[in-house]
């Protein structure tokens, strides 16, 4: 009675009923560790918050040497990255193989862009001494500005949470290449697109980290 | 038998009836999921979460017999108060090991991941979790963890007892640390992704049937452990990373040398760790429920207060973690709201131990392996659970903080509760998952000495932690030294037991007797299978039309299946339960 | 009057701060005994009275008992509100100090405590009070955490590096009571003991006269003092005993060799450095797990020591 090739796409995983249980068991599943993601991250805010609490005029001094011109240039880039990440969902969605294609790749030159201007942030504060825990030696026109005894800590604040979403950006753009060379060979339809639709939820997350990050560091004065 | 009628249509126009039809599993079964995938490189490859499962519990028993023979060294250089053959410094490292193991490695996989994972698809009727893949990556992130956790003692080890207070441990040996951190960091996202796994399954693979009313037990208990393995965990994991940080360029968050607060570290360790405790025992309630209606053929007795009490434990354990620190120097007011708090999540489970003795009443009791370690929970867990209300009191917490009152009481809940509820699960599904009988009066005797020895070993550190006895400590004075050569001469005991348990059951494998399918007559979804089950767990897709505790119903009654081989079926769950309570009708 | 757990607790030499904690304890282990009596008496009487006696045995479907479960529920928490707030104001008794304590300072390190009282006078491991008196005791430490804890009395507090934590208690009789460090602090955690020594009124007055201002006599005899007051001797011997340290015996003038390889001759500026700043230079042999006296030691009191050890053969 049973049409079993009818039934079972390809793409369907022998121990789920049809496509469409699988997707929702994707998608529940990314969203259950999305939620653990902000945990994580929740952890490094809280230390954030703490020692604002206690020092916070140490915290809008440092924030100075932050700069806050290529922070904001880098939230347009993930915010645009991620209009172009569910862009290359809907182009799944519809077919448009192409669009999906073209859709990832922008999406994966606008994560490189934000890793290069973080390159050079970093670069630049490496340059002038500005550097975590015991490598902390700022040069002498940076310590006439920020002689805080707990200088040190605020950048160790800054370059654990800055680093730790950069590491994730990182996995999201391996993700996406991933994505990409499966787009090419044809993998993505409209009757599958589950892993654009669950990298697309985690890029959308790791913009956001950044949008609560941003003006945490950078705007405050 | 009975069978509903179908109309062999397309699906595409009018809605099928769906034949379905009573199965019941082989006694004795040719092809399993044993013998359909053979070899060394079939076991390390597969995404068969019963293997995976099988997996977990071998090296969880590994890691409990490392970290068990550590306890042994342990308790034997405490015979005399000096040195007995082990210098201080082997001490320290060797007691901060056996409890990072038996946390990391031992307790917190231990029931999910080994017997969970077998069981909770067999329980939902499912084929498999909701990512076998993940479920396997799992398993190596746990053993690669491990891995690294040993490198440390290549690299001088650590000493700073499990919890990694700073600034000892920003402090003292950097390189040893560094490896430890790293190695926990990696696992915990073994944890991470069971529960994850475990979530989705539970939500989206029920067969049909299976409404949340009629959910064992069990997996109420491991979906709520899993909620606290997914928000816990990476809290943990952003601690053990910023303590890394601390030892490799000295961030300053927690060492106030460099201008960081000593106890902002124990909140954030706290903040996982006292989750973590319930991800080790809730799983364990789920198991007492599970033996305890078996062997009383009865029904549970209060089944939404057992399981929407462990969402409560769930949930409360996020807010008590600074019972560990009354004495940390914590503000008034945190110590207030924590001392309440602590108290509140005793409730539940003292609701949980009311209904399980209330389930025996009028039941029809039988004391096989598993019941017995089921009375030895409730016995030693409740000694567990009120010295537990005996630390929530700030007074009285003030006098036993850091004492053995506190090593004897997270002894008997874990060891007594954990690991007993694990005992009881392992004898209650071995027949099912090895399809052997295992030596029945040797068993009992094995429970025996674990209950004596647990607590010949772990009561006098009740009473020598009154009376001031400090933990973690290698030298101690005189008074106390009846009550160490007690404890130790218990630990051997206890170790005797443990040794039994090994033999009899590796002897089942080889030697035991064949099981049924269903050697218990449990109302459970997981027993109309074969022993061992088949590949696929059921020969038909199950469809459920009665709980899992209704034992007023005949076994006959019990289970219906689609006649449609399982693999490519068109279970749609309405049609499903349809056909199936029309079958029902009709027989 | 004698009650059934006394054999848990240590003897009661500070009543003001146990007593508090001393009647909850009993009240605790007493209601848990009952409940726990009834809940294993419950189980084993079912499990004879309802043994079973067939396969086939049927039992009653007996889902929930309303009454039976809210009573269960609402007594037990209404007990542990009761045992909460009990424990809470007996832990703001031990919060309170009273307002005419006498204070002496206690600090921390591996693996000493240090006692200074106000007259300068300064013990090691060693807490001397007087009887009768509400004494507070202000801590901190000077490396990692420890933790104060003395059993007869009941008090405990951790004791940290970045600020004073406190202990109070009334000792009513005159003798010793046991003091140990209770939050691990590496290899000798288990030999940071110390003493409180409870004296009558005018027998501390006397005690205190008789030590106040620190060390005295020549060089040599304050050195002798020091090393035993600054908790050298915990970790160095004067006999040649081998202990965590270099032992002191013979040490002066010793060709000593360090674990970087290179060979140094045991003179006057390489005690100072050890004593300041002991990381430097470590002898082959030993760990590198000595807390610095930098900022806690004055250049006389080195000068001193080294006198002493001078003497040491």
């Amino acid at each position: 009675m049973a049409n079993h090739s009818a039934t079972h796409p390809k793409h369907v995983q022998h121990h789920f009923v049809d496509s469409n249980q699988q997707f929702e068991s994707a998608k529940l599943g990314m969203w259950v560790f999305l939620v653990n993601e902000i945990l994580f991250f929740g952890g490094l805010f809280c230390a954030y918050i703490v020692f604002r609490a206690w020092y916070p005029e140490l915290f809008t001094q440092a924030a100075l040497e932050l700069n806050t011109f290529w922070g904001a240039v880098n939230t347009v880039v993930l915010i645009g990255s991620s209009l172009t990440v569910a862009m290359a969902i809907r182009s799944a969605q519809n077919n448009q193989k192409r669009g999906l294609e073209i859709n990832l790749l922008i999406t994966i030159f606008l994560a490189c862009v934000f890793l290069v201007i973080k390159y050079f942030e970093y670069e630049h504060k490496l340059h002038l001494g500005i550097a975590p825990g015991s490598f902390w030696n700022p040069t002498e026109e940076i310590a006439a500005v920020l002689d805080h005894p707990k200088a040190n800590i605020f950048f160790g604040i800054y370059y654990m949470m800055t680093g730790v979403h950069g590491l994730h950006v990182i996995v999201g753009i391996g993700l996406m290449v991933w994505l990409y060379l499966r787009a090419r060979k044809g993998h993505f339809n409209s009757e599958y697109y589950t892993p654009v639709e669950i990298t697309g939820l985690y890029w959308h997350l790791v913009d956001l980290i950044w949008i609560f990050l941003f003006p945490l560091l950078y705007l405050i004065e | 038998m009975a069978s509903a009628s179908t109309s062999a249509t397309n699906a595409a126009s009018t809605p099928t009836k769906l034949k379905v039809k009573r199965f019941a599993p082989a006694e004795t079964p040719t092809n399993t999921y044993l013998t359909d995938e053979k070899g060394v490189w079939a076991w390390l490859t597969t995404v068969d979460h019963k293997k995976i499962g099988l997996m977990y519990l071998g090296a969880v028993a590994f890691f409990f017999a490392l970290a068990g023979f550590l306890a042994i060294a342990l308790r034997t250089e405490l015979w005399t108060p000096a040195k007995t053959f082990i210098e201080a410094d082997t001490y320290n490292q060797l007691f901060t090991l056996h409890g990072a193991m038996m946390v990391f490695f031992v307790l917190v996989p231990s029931i999910p991941a080994a017997l969970g994972n077998f069981i909770l698809p067999m329980q939902l009727g499912a084929k498999d979790v909701a990512f076998p893949r993940l479920n396997l990556a799992s398993f190596y992130i746990y053993v690669f963890g491990a891995i690294f956790t040993f490198l440390s003692l290549a690299n001088n080890g650590f000493d700073t007892g499990w919890t990694f207070y700073t600034p000892y441990s920003s402090d003292s040996n950097s390189a040893g640390i560094i490896w430890v951190t790293l190695g926990v960091f990696i696992l915990g996202f073994s944890s991470i992704l069971t529960g994850t796994n475990f979530i989705t399954t539970i939500h989206k693979l029920r067969a049909p049937g299976i409404s949340w009313d009629r959910l064992p037990l069990n997996i109420w208990a491991l979906y709520a452990t899993s909620i606290i393995q997914v928000l816990a965990t990476p809290v943990l994991a952003i601690t053990i990373l910023l303590l890394a940080m601390e030892n490799i360029m000295d961030i300053g968050i927690f060492d106030p040398a460099l201008g960081g607060d000593p106890v902002l570290y124990q909140h954030f360790f706290w903040f996982y760790s006292h989750p973590a405790v319930y991800i080790m025992i809730v799983p364990g309630f789920g198991i007492i429920s599970e033996v305890i209606t078996t062997f009383s053929k009865k029904t549970i007795f209060g089944y939404w207060a057992i399981a929407l009490s462990s969402l409560a434990i769930a949930f409360i354990g996020f807010l008590v973690w600074g019972h560990h620190m009354f004495t940390s120097g914590q503000s008034a007011v945190a110590t207030t709201i924590f001392s309440f708090l602590t108290f509140l999540v005793g409730i539940p489970t003292g609701i949980k131990i009311f209904n399980w003795v209330a389930t025996l009443y009028k039941g029809s009791i039988s004391m096989k392996t598993p019941m017995l370690y089921v009375f030895i929970f409730i016995f030693l867990f409740s000694i567990g659970g009120f010295t537990g209300i005996m630390l929530g009191a700030l007074s009285v917490d003030i006098h036993l903080h850091d004492t053995y009152y506190v090593v004897a009481h997270f002894h008997y809940v874990m060891m007594g509760g954990t690991l007993i509820a694990l005992l009881a699960g392992l004898h209650y599904w071995w027949p099912k998952m090895t399809g052997k009988m295992y030596n029945e009066p040797l068993a009992k005797i094995a429970a025996g000495f674990i209950f004596v020895g647990f607590n010949v070993t772990f009561l006098p550190q009740f009473i020598m932690g009154a009376q001031g006895m400090p933990r973690r400590y290698y030298n101690y004075i005189d008074q106390f030294t009846p009550f160490h050569q007690t404890s130790t001469i218990g630990s051997y005991i206890l170790a005797v037991g443990f040794l039994i348990i090994l033999g009899y059951l590796l002897h089942s494998l080889f030697k035991g007797k064949q099981a049924g399918p269903n050697p218990w007559n449990s109302r459970g979804l997981e027993w109309q299978s074969t022993s061992p089950p088949d590949f696929h767990n059921f020969a038909h897709t199950p469809v459920v039309i009665h709980g899992p505790y209704d034992y007023h119903q005949p076994m006959e009654e019990f289970q219906l299946g689609l006649a449609v081989e399982h693999g490519h079926d068109e279970a749609h769950a309405e049609e499903a339960t349809e056909a199936a309570s029309e079958a029902k009708t009709e027989a | 009057m004698g009650r059934l757990f006394d054999f848990m607790l240590p003897e009661n030499k500070s009543p003001l701060t146990a007593d508090p904690t001393d009647g909850l304890f009993h009240f605790i282990n007493e209601a848990s005994l009952i409940i726990f009596l009834g809940v294993i008496i419950a189980m084993v009487y079912f499990a004879i009275r309802y043994k079973r006696k067939s396969e086939d045995d049927k039992t009653p479907v007996i889902t929930h008992n309303n009454t039976l479960e809210i009573t269960w529920s609402v007594i037990p928490l209404l007990i542990t509100f009761v045992v909460f707030g009990w424990g809470y104001s007996g832990w703001l008794n031990l919060k309170t100090v009273p307002s005419d304590a006498y204070e002496i300072h206690v600090t921390g390190f591996k693996w000493n405590w240090s006692v200074n009282y106000e007259n300068g006078a300064q013990t090691i491991n060693e807490i001397h009070v007087p009887k009768g008196q509400p004494i507070k005791l202000v801590m901190q430490s000077r490396d990692v955490l420890h933790s104060f804890f003395v059993p007869e009395y009941r008090v405990k507090h951790d004791v940290l590096p970045n600020r004073y934590t406190y202990v109070w208690f009334q000792a009513e009789e005159v003798g010793e009571s046991q003091v140990f460090c209770t939050e691990y602090c590496g290899t000798s955690h288990s030999d940071m003991l110390a003493k409180v020594i409870v004296h009558e009124p005018e027998d501390f007055e006397a005690w205190l006269d008789e030590n106040g201002g620190g060390p005295s006599g020549s060089p040599v005899e304050q050195g002798e003092q020091l090393v035993s007051l600054q908790g050298c001797q915990t970790c160095h011997s004067v006999d040649g005993s081998e202990l965590i340290g270099p032992s002191f015996k013979g040490i002066w003038g010793r060709t000593r060799n360090l674990t970087d390889g290179s060979t140094l001759t045991v003179d006057e500026n390489y005690i100072r450095e050890s004593i300041l700043y002991p990381g430097n230079k470590i002898a082959e042999g030993y760990q590198n797990v000595m807390t610095p006296y930098e900022g806690r030691i004055s250049d006389d009191e080195i000068t001193n020591i080294i006198e002493y050890l001078k003497t040491i053969d």
